[in-house]
């Protein structure tokens, strides 16, 4: 019984959860993906020959980012890799 | 007369409608095929096209179209008497607002879940696609007049409501805060936050706030105007995630908490109608029943901002073709019961039609002032809160519906402006900031403009948003109805509400045009003027359409 009440109240999470997200969930990942271009453009920002104070740090991230570079600048509108020495596809 | 009859006969009426007409008009009409691939399956992305559970897509979809627009509407007009304004919620909820709303849903979800705008463009013309932008424009530019100048009524006709009002912003930034940066749960954030809200709502009346009455020579009412149109300006630039979005959420409890309890009351309580079935002792001024009552309830009946959003987010997310029957027009239903509960409000809530005809003493009055102050009476009657309380809480409801429409309603002038800079290569004007600044000197123009130095006579302005607002909804008819008869089926079912529409628009404006020029109010002729020309423009769009739809053969799909 009280297995039953806390799935139920569970699926009541879940819908109400739903509810919440879904009317919002479009202009929330847009918001999202903005900020995600601001901080690809901070990383990659010297290659580019914007001076970048933190450059050193954000060296380390690159790598790292290798699968969202590609996606980020097609979305900026540029079919292959804008860097010469940093090729994706 | 008790208005437990009248609640009966008004569910009853809908519920019959929603059991019956809409499953000949799904089945038969519109053909939902349950194997049709909606494109929230085909364009799946997680983002726009999710695939949503039914319950949860007619929760927002009728939380988002039921506001206070329905509260207002009925209120007022139950200035002819109950009857009227009654019968014509109860039979265009069942054979306008339900059919239009499904119907657009249908539409959008047959063309790629295209949003109505688009769909005029391609399905009607280029020249209807303009005509739809300026009428959109118009639209929310009233509304949000409108609510300005509402709330600013409701805060000064209830100091006691101001603390809870403004108070409930500060619970939704908490609110926000702690779901996106997933602190805690929503389940209990949710009752964290509703028990806040109504802790405020409680104390609220032991702090009445008022402005002073005259602020360097400013009314109180125009302050709290200029003070509400500030805070929308700020609510609209904020991310959705921080403000809009946690009360939109809070407004969608509100909404159920009201209906039920306003409801309950009248089950309980059994309060009377004290006002006429049909007044025939209307204070002078008021304009003829005939065709104003069906301009004056516009949300309740039928509104083209269903249209909006049911193409614009619901068409996106609809699982099954066959929910866009139990999303739209069960949207609709609910959307003209909150209306009901306005009508009985406004009608049963006064303990005498001596105390009715004191409020309702010219055209325009009442409205939401009406539904709070007789729906606090049914209240404390049914259920025994005490009736400050009781006014509280519905001054609260109402003053947050319309400003989260109001907070929406800027946020899309903006984008308009936005676009516009775009098209016409104006740079500032496509930034947020100087896009927000136009839209709400625009707003104030209209507010100020129609009303004098004390906004107050914002209300005026009613008549013309519901026109307005019909004119969007016929648009959208005029979609489903060239879709209707493209397949060589029946169109009779939604272009019999389309003329209904257009006549009764065409007439209350060209009414309202005289009595404006008879009162040389030039202000509000040359508005009135504005929307005429656009009324004219969707009829002669729509007689073009139709001609040529009827001329073409038939597809086959």
């Amino acid at each position: 019984m009280a297995n039953r009440i806390l799935g139920a109240l569970r699926r009541l999470n879940e819908l109400g959860t739903q509810y919440y997200n879904a009317p919002y969930r479009a202009a929330i990942a847009r918001a999202k993906r903005d900020e995600e271009d601001l901080f690809m453009l901070l990383v990659f920002s010297e290659m580019m020959g914007i001076p970048n104070p933190a450059a050193w740090s954000t060296l380390e991230l690159q790598p790292l980012l290798m699968d969202r570079f590609h996606e980020w600048h097609t979305r900026m509108g540029m079919e292959r890799s804008p860097l010469d020495h940093f090729r994706c596809c | 007369m008790s208005a437990i009859v009248l609640l009966l006969l008004g569910l009853g009426g809908m519920a019959a409608g929603y059991l019956f007409y809409s499953r000949f008009i799904a089945n038969r009409i519109f053909k939902l095929d349950p194997d049709f691939r909606t494109p929230a399956h085909e364009f799946e992305d997680g983002v726009d096209f999710v695939p949503t559970n039914r319950y949860v897509l007619w929760g927002h979809h009728f939380t988002s179209v039921a506001g206070a627009a329905p509260i207002v509407g009925p209120a007022i007009a139950v200035i002819w008497g109950w009857l009227p304004a009654f019968v014509w919620v109860v039979l265009g909820t069942i054979f306008f607002a339900g059919v239009h709303d499904s119907g657009a849903l249908w539409a959008s979800v047959r063309n790629r879940a295209k949003s109505v705008g688009a769909l005029t463009g391609e399905v009607v013309g280029h020249r209807a696609r303009t005509i739809f932008m300026i009428v959109i424009f118009l639209v929310l530019l009233m509304v949000n007049a409108v609510f300005g100048v509402v709330i600013a009524k409701l805060l000064i006709n209830n100091p006691g409501a101001v603390v809870p009002v403004w108070g409930a912003i500060a619970v939704a930034l908490v609110i926000g805060q702690l779901i996106y940066r997933r602190i805690i749960g929503l389940g209990i954030v949710s009752v964290v936050g509703v028990a806040a809200l109504y802790s405020l709502i409680y104390i609220g009346p032991q702090v009445p706030i008022a402005l002073p009455d005259q602020v360097m020579g400013l009314s109180a009412s125009a302050s709290w105007i200029l003070l509400l149109f500030a805070y929308a300006a700020i609510a609209s630039l904020l991310p959705v995630w921080m403000l809009l979005q946690p009360r939109d959420y809070i407004n969608g409890l509100q909404l159920f908490v009201g209906l039920i309890l306003l409801y309950g009351a009248v089950l309980i309580g059994n309060p009377t109608v004290v006002a006429p079935m049909i007044n025939v002792d209307v204070p002078p001024g008021t304009p003829s029943l005939l065709p104003l009552l069906f301009v004056t309830i516009a949300c309740g009946a039928i509104s083209g901002f269903h249209g909006l959003v049911a193409s614009g987010t619901s068409s996106k997310q609809l699982h099954q073709e066959t929910d866009a029957r139990f999303v739209g027009y069960f949207g609709a239903v609910g959307e003209g019961s909150l209306a009901l509960a306005a009508i009985i409000a406004a009608t049963a809530g006064f303990a005498s039609l001596a105390d009715w005809q004191a409020v309702y003493t010219a055209f325009g009055k009442g409205s939401l002032t009406a539904f709070v102050d007789g729906g606090a009476a049914i209240l404390a009657g049914g259920l025994g809160l005490d009736a400050s309380v009781a006014a509280t809480l519905l001054t609260v409801m109402a003053a947050l519906f319309a400003g989260t429409t109001m907070d929406t309603g800027l946020r899309l002038q903006r984008y308009i402006f936005q676009e516009w800079g775009e098209i016409y290569q104006q740079k500032w004007l496509t930034r947020p900031l100087p896009a927000t600044l136009l839209s709400v000197a625009s707003c104030l123009l209209l507010a100020f403009g129609a009303g004098g130095a004390d906004g107050s006579g914002g209300l005026l302005i009613w008549p013309l948003f519901g026109t307005t607002n019909q004119l969007l909804a016929g648009l959208t008819l005029l979609v489903i109805t060239i879709m209707l008869v493209r397949r060589g089926r029946p169109a009779i079912y939604t272009l019999g509400p389309l003329v209904f529409l257009l006549v009764m628009t065409l007439l209350a404006l060209l009414m309202q045009l005289k009595s404006f020029y008879d009162k040389q109010d030039w202000f509000l002729l040359g508005l009135d003027l504005v929307v005429l020309v656009a009324a004219l423009l969707v009829t002669l769009e729509c007689a073009a359409a139709l001609k040529k739809a009827f001329s073409e053969p038939v597809e086959s799909t």
